[in-house]
């Protein structure tokens, strides 16, 4: 076991290196010189004062692997550098402020999308071609074409501006420090359900689909009749000896989302005012603020990294034959 | 072929989702003369105008038609989907042909890095990318394009590694044809299934990503109308012109629906085995 794992860590390590090259790379695709651009005099001034800036900061005049060693020696030390936004706080300090609420937003989307997609799978597969089946294949589809913000918008029409039900902006309200501790709950909590209802609806249908077509493979297989025979229970038999066969290719899949997931908060941040790193993305974007553009695209890339490196032994965890196969392949 | 053509006939939701791509690709084509208004001309005494006779889906803050302005809209969205997904095929399947035909180191550098690029969120990828960048239609296309295909690459890799083995292909090296001309004239043709499926299936994602980065105001910037700048007009007036906000989006929710019908069609006609296919929700979200 512990062998599995360091082997998929050892292979992670080529991964990270990419993950920084790749995000160094980006900004040498800047705004060359200014003689080819051919917009206003005001844009081609910024860009000369932007570049100029850039090459004090990433020393562009050097050869371009003395670049990258630089910037990799300032990553190793946890050194982001500073916003160029007027503020010019440290990246670093950026992005841990808002990494939280991120990783709080995805992780809720996430428990929720199992929660729901695997009840949701099992019924449709042991249904199969029921009503409940065809209305949950259509609302599948449907979801799968439904457009996030789209989603989002009707959303805020109906129960923000129509019903003015739920608070449709931020996290907390103005006026929240004079709440009682129970309503300062309800406030923050309340802040959360169209943010996180939106972000669960997209992943919902992919995941119930998969959970019904590896549940359909499964019931259909010798060990399901076996278990059948021997007179078991039906509740036992769908329950026990189906769905724990049925939930590991959930497992790789769970990671394979991920970095579709997290990409999805840069979209539900931005609509509903969440300060998280999806927000941080996108004003760093409109502000042309390279270093926690770089820094950003750094940490969440490795935060995805990680996470399928967790979702690989979480596999291999539960079902041995991955751990034996792997092993087998090397010899 | 027959047989395909059979079975896709058969599958009436795949048939409906082509019927309504085909009036979809001939209405964008046929956008200026559909258009009752000049998608673009202002009128200040229209600002905001409920859906009337006139005007069949209102009018936004600078009083321009809205109807006109998504007709025009779907021609950037389709343009924006066929050529990105060309690109992404073009790169993925050349890529995918390379590593799975030549193997070894070759093979593993080109997967390492279809690993690396997957490792990125797409969103993320796109907006570091586009902050460099000036944003246009073209901009976009080559973006969307050049993160999107790593998924066609492992799909053609894989099929590439089968059919390496065949007896017809490994005929073909015993009489002595050329490594390009097995490639091109025995290997790739029988390849050409699953791509032609996930290009089916990448043309809506593509649709979904653009009018994503246009609703953020990073996409094709105005005056340009797509669907999602003007859901992104809808935004800022989200408590008085709900017709800003929910036509656009009905339009791209109609596109993406029928494109997803039409592959989802295609890939069982093709080939029945082909329904486990993974990958569907690596294309559902940018």
């Amino acid at each position: 076991m512990l062998g599995y794992a360091l082997r998929r860590l050892l292979i992670a390590i080529p991964l990270l290196v990419g993950i920084t090259f790749v995000s160094f790379l980006v900004i040498h695709l800047a705004p060359g010189e200014p003689a080819e651009i051919q917009t206003g005099d005001l844009s081609i001034q910024s860009d000369k004062q932007m570049r100029e800036r850039l090459r004090e900061e990433y020393g562009l005049d050097k050869p371009l692997p003395v670049q990258y060693w630089n910037w990799v020696k300032r990553l190793s030390r946890l050194d982001f550098g500073k916003s160029f936004s007027p503020d010019a706080r440290p990246v670093l300090q950026k992005i841990g402020e808002r990494l939280p609420v991120t990783l709080l937003l995805n992780v809720v989307e996430m428990l929720l999308i199992i929660a729901l997609s695997v009840p949701i799978g099992v019924l449709s597969a042991t249904r199969q071609y029921s009503t409940f089946d065809k209305v949950t294949t259509v609302f599948v589809f449907v979801g799968f074409a439904t457009p996030d913000f789209w989603f989002a918008l009707l959303l805020i029409m109906l129960f923000g501006v129509q019903l003015d039900w739920l608070p449709i902006s931020g996290l907390r309200q103005i006026n929240w420090e004079y709440f009682s501790f129970w309503r300062q709950q309800w406030d923050f909590l309340s802040h959360l359900i169209l943010p996180i209802t939106v972000a669960t609806f997209g992943g919902l249908a992919g995941f119930s689909r998969y959970m019904r077509q590896s549940m359909l493979e499964v019931i259909r297989q010798d060990y399901v009749q076996t278990a059948r025979a021997k007179g078991l229970a039906e509740r036992v038999v769908i329950g026990k000896h189906a769905l724990r066969n049925a939930l590991l290719p959930i497992v790789t899949i769970l990671g394979l989302s991920l970095p579709g997931l997290i990409g999805g908060s840069i979209i539900v941040e931005s609509i509903f005012a969440i300060p998280g790193m999806g927000q941080l993305m996108v004003q760093a974007v409109f502000e042309r603020d390279y270093p926690v553009i770089m820094g950003n695209l750094v940490v969440v890339s490795t935060l995805t990294l990680v996470a399928n490196l967790v979702a690989d032994v979480t596999y291999s965890l539960v079902d041995p034959r991955i751990r034996v196969a792997g092993r087998r392949s090397r010899r | 072929m027959r047989g395909f053509w059979r079975a896709l006939r058969r599958n009436r939701l795949a048939l409906v989702g082509g019927v309504v791509v085909v009036c979809l690709v001939g209405t964008a084509l046929l956008a200026p003369g559909l258009a009752p208004w000049d998608p673009n001309r202002p009128d200040v005494k229209k600002i905001l105008d409920a859906p009337s006779a006139a005007h069949p889906l209102g009018t936004d803050a600078l009083g321009r038609d809205v109807l006109s302005r998504m007709l025009y809209g779907s021609r950037v969205s389709l343009a924006v989907g066929f050529v990105s997904v060309g690109i992404a095929m073009l790169i993925g399947t050349v890529l995918g042909a390379v590593a799975g035909y030549h193997g070894g180191l070759v093979d593993a550098t080109i997967m390492r890095t279809v690993d690396l690029m997957l490792v990125f969120p797409r969103f993320f990828l796109l907006l570091a990318v586009l902050a460099f960048l000036r944003p246009s239609i073209w901009t976009i296309m080559a973006v969307i394009g050049l993160t999107g295909w790593m998924g066609v690459a492992r799909l053609v890799r894989a099929e590439f590694l089968a059919l390496k083995e065949r007896e017809f292909v490994v005929w073909s090296q015993s009489i002595g044809a050329g490594g390009l001309r097995i490639v091109w004239r025995h290997i790739l043709p029988n390849a050409m299934a699953p791509v032609l499926v996930a290009t089916t299936l990448g043309i809506p994602a593509a649709i979904l990503t653009e009018s994503g980065l246009s609703f953020l105001g990073l996409g094709v910037q105005p005056p340009h109308a797509t669907w999602g700048n003007i859901l992104n007009e809808g935004k800022d007036a989200i408590e008085i012109a709900w017709w800003l906000s929910v036509y656009p989006g009905l339009a791209i929710l109609v596109t993406v629906l029928s494109y997803n019908l039409l592959g989802e069609g295609i890939r069982d006609a093709l080939d029945p085995r082909l329904r486990q296919g993974v990958g569907r929700i690596a294309t559902r979200r940018p």
